[in-house]
């Protein structure tokens, strides 16, 4: 039996449904403006014409981009940092997180309290940098100084990922563990035929959170890397003169599109890859949160 | 002979003797040498210790050598020596911050008062958003529809703070006429909630400004993201408890106050006290992408003070360190204090 809305249910479902939707185009709408504002004319976008749609429509400024080695090098560069920094950072937590898992652990507690440490205390930026610069003879003994595998191994661990990584381990039922070491599995065959697979949701929710960390990281590939062709994306776009300086004044601009336009343009090429991914993947977010709930 | 009551000795019912545990010897043995104890387990069990040391060394080297570092707020700063050989000069460093009287102190107190609103008025604005996002998901029946505008306002979480800050940046730029600045800027000019001057300065030239497009932009980026562990409080509700409400006459205010409000609080509760817990916690890259000298007033936190004075040729890495300490002492109390109350109140540790 369908029970009849009441007065207080309908308004309320109604103020939902317009205001969620309006949020929801808002969230979207700098995205729609950089798109339409990319591949507008000089002119209109120049005079702020372009609204939500395009004008005037050029790709010269998408294709002048793609005529930049410079960008295609820091875009490989991003690919680079992201593929090997996840499974990099992968590797270390799903080895670490799987010993700590074990109730057999000798100074488990110890080496629990080791990792969560780091949640409640990071020492900062100065005093990070500072130990950059003390153990830079090491990076430059191993040959990576000023290189794009410093930014794959620094800085990208996360302990709240491996807890989560431990806390799934930790659900994978005893019985089965014991069933493989009957069998006679050794302790890394029980860990990649039992353990990872019988963890993949959560491991795939974790590969992803490293995965955007890295696409995304900025600060540290910055102060660390000095030579331009190991910047990725992320300080590809930011150190864009264009970025800073008042198109009024720019003078010897003589493309048929704004200045504005290739920086919209750069923009929506670094988000196209998430845009294409996002929705495949947004569900495991959506489990990776929800399953914070994290014990000691 | 009088048996002592000793805790190594059993007593035997059977004779009434005490006897010797016949397993204190091993125990005795374990108490010994404990030691070799642990180094026969460990190279027993060599396999799983073995991979616990990637983790540790990356620990070790990425998050405890810093800490190390930190301890140079205690000594003057010099490169070319580690830390322990470094002079030592006390509290000085933090007095000059505290008490110092010069424009660094004054800097430091500005850093820390913007540190600590950045943060309360993301607690007033930011953080009551993802609840109410949440409540209105789950008036949308429709699983699709749902699911859409989910996924829209999940997005911005997703983008980089460079892109981020750069579309901000565009949106409310410069312009020396009202058709030449951002189109946000152009927007309040229109509707006359800014004077054309102020939009022709740009907004983030104006130190008026920065916290409102900080906690706006904060909320374009994480309200829809946020709401996710709020939804799954509200749909782990059973519909037996709408129903019974329904039948005792409650109105869709009263299911709200009296069914829906009372299951989420104890989520409310954990993400309020832990958003209290990284109070002092401001992501400080998007500070150091935001703001630029015109509104250091408003917008200069902690640690972005601290990099300006340490890295970026400011009075020295060591008074810098000593602002990073103050921030992390006080913001790791925070944490703690919250974590505890978190666990006295719901039974629920966060870490």
């Amino acid at each position: 039996m369908k029970r009849k809305l009441e007065v207080s249910e309908l308004i309320f479902k109604i103020i939902s449904y317009v205001l969620l939707t309006v949020f929801a185009l808002l969230c979207l709408y700098p995205f729609v403006y950089a798109i339409s504002a990319s591949v507008s004319g000089r002119h209109v976008v120049e005079y702020n014409e372009v609204v939500l749609f395009p004008k005037a429509v050029q790709f010269d400024a998408f294709a002048s981009m793609f005529r930049n080695n410079m960008f295609w090098n820091s875009y490989s560069n991003t690919l680079f940092v992201t593929l090997y920094g996840t499974l990099w950072a992968m590797g270390v937590s799903i080895l670490g997180a799987y010993a700590l898992s074990k109730k057999r652990l000798l100074f488990r507690k110890t080496f629990n309290f080791f990792l969560v440490f780091t949640m409640w205390f990071s020492a900062g930026i100065v005093p990070q940098y500072l130990n950059y610069l003390a153990t830079q003879n090491v990076f430059r003994a191993v040959g990576i100084m000023d290189d794009k595998w410093l930014v794959v191994i620094a800085m990208g661990m996360a302990a709240m990922n491996i807890i989560l990584l431990r806390n799934a381990f930790e659900g994978v039922p005893s019985e089965i563990e014991e069933a493989a070491i009957v069998d006679g599995a050794s302790e890394f065959q029980v860990l990649s035929k039992v353990f990872i697979p019988m963890s993949k949701s959560t491991i795939a929710t974790v590969a992803l959170f490293f995965a955007i960390s890295r696409w995304n990281g900025y600060f540290w590939a910055r102060r660390m890397i000095s030579n331009q062709y190991e910047h990725p994306l992320q300080v590809f776009i930011r150190l864009q003169p264009e970025m800073y300086t008042d198109p009024d004044q720019m003078t010897g601009w003589s493309a048929n599109y704004a200045s504005d336009s290739a920086i919209y343009a750069l923009i929506v090429c670094s988000i196209i890859p998430i845009l294409i991914i996002y929705p495949f993947i947004q569900k495991y977010f959506a489990k990776g949160t929800n399953a914070g709930g994290v014990k000691e | 002979m009088k048996a002592v009551a000793k805790d190594f000795l059993l007593y035997d019912e059977e004779t009434g003797l005490y006897r010797e545990d016949p397993e204190q010897a091993v125990r005795d043995d374990v108490e010994k040498h404990y030691w070799l104890h642990v180094g026969r387990t460990i190279a027993k069990d060599w396999r799983l210790y073995l991979m616990l040391v990637p983790m540790l060394l990356v620990f070790l080297f990425w998050r405890y050598f810093p800490m190390y570092e930190l301890l140079g707020c205690f000594k003057v700063p010099d490169n070319t020596i580690p830390v322990s050989q470094q002079m030592f000069t006390g509290f000085s460093y933090f007095r000059r911050l505290l008490v110092g009287g010069d424009s660094l102190s004054s800097s430091f107190w500005m850093a820390m008062r913007n540190t600590f609103l950045l943060s309360f008025y993301g607690l007033c604005f930011g953080f009551p958003m993802p609840i109410l996002l949440a409540l209105f998901f789950n008036e949308v029946r429709s699983n699709v529809a749902r699911s859409a505008l989910q996924v829209m306002t999940y997005l911005p979480k997703f983008m980089s703070t460079v892109v981020m800050t750069s579309l901000v940046m565009m949106l409310v730029k410069q312009g020396s006429s009202i058709s030449q600045m951002g189109i946000v800027s152009q927007l309040l000019v229109k509707m006359g909630l800014i004077s054309q001057e102020v939009g022709n300065a740009g907004l983030l030239n104006n130190p008026g400004f920065f916290r409102a497009i900080y906690q706006i932009s904060g909320i374009w980026e994480g309200a829809g993201y946020d709401s996710i562990v709020f939804f799954a409080a509200i749909i782990a509700i059973s519909p037996t408890s709408y129903e019974a409400a329904q039948i005792d006459g409650a109105n869709k205010w009263a299911q709200m106050r009296y069914v829906v409000l009372p299951s989420m609080l104890s989520t409310i509760v954990i993400m309020l006290i832990t958003r209290i817990g990284s109070l002092l916690n401001i992501g400080y890259e998007k500070v150091l992408l935001l703001y630029n000298t015109n509104t250091y007033v408003t917008a200069d936190v902690i640690s972005t003070l601290a990099y300006r004075t340490g890295l970026a040729g400011g009075a020295g890495t060591g008074v810098a360190s000593a602002a990073e300490m103050m921030n992390n002492v006080v913001g790791m109390l925070l944490v703690i204090g919250a974590n505890t109350i978190a666990r006295k109140a719901s039974n629920t540790s966060l870490y």
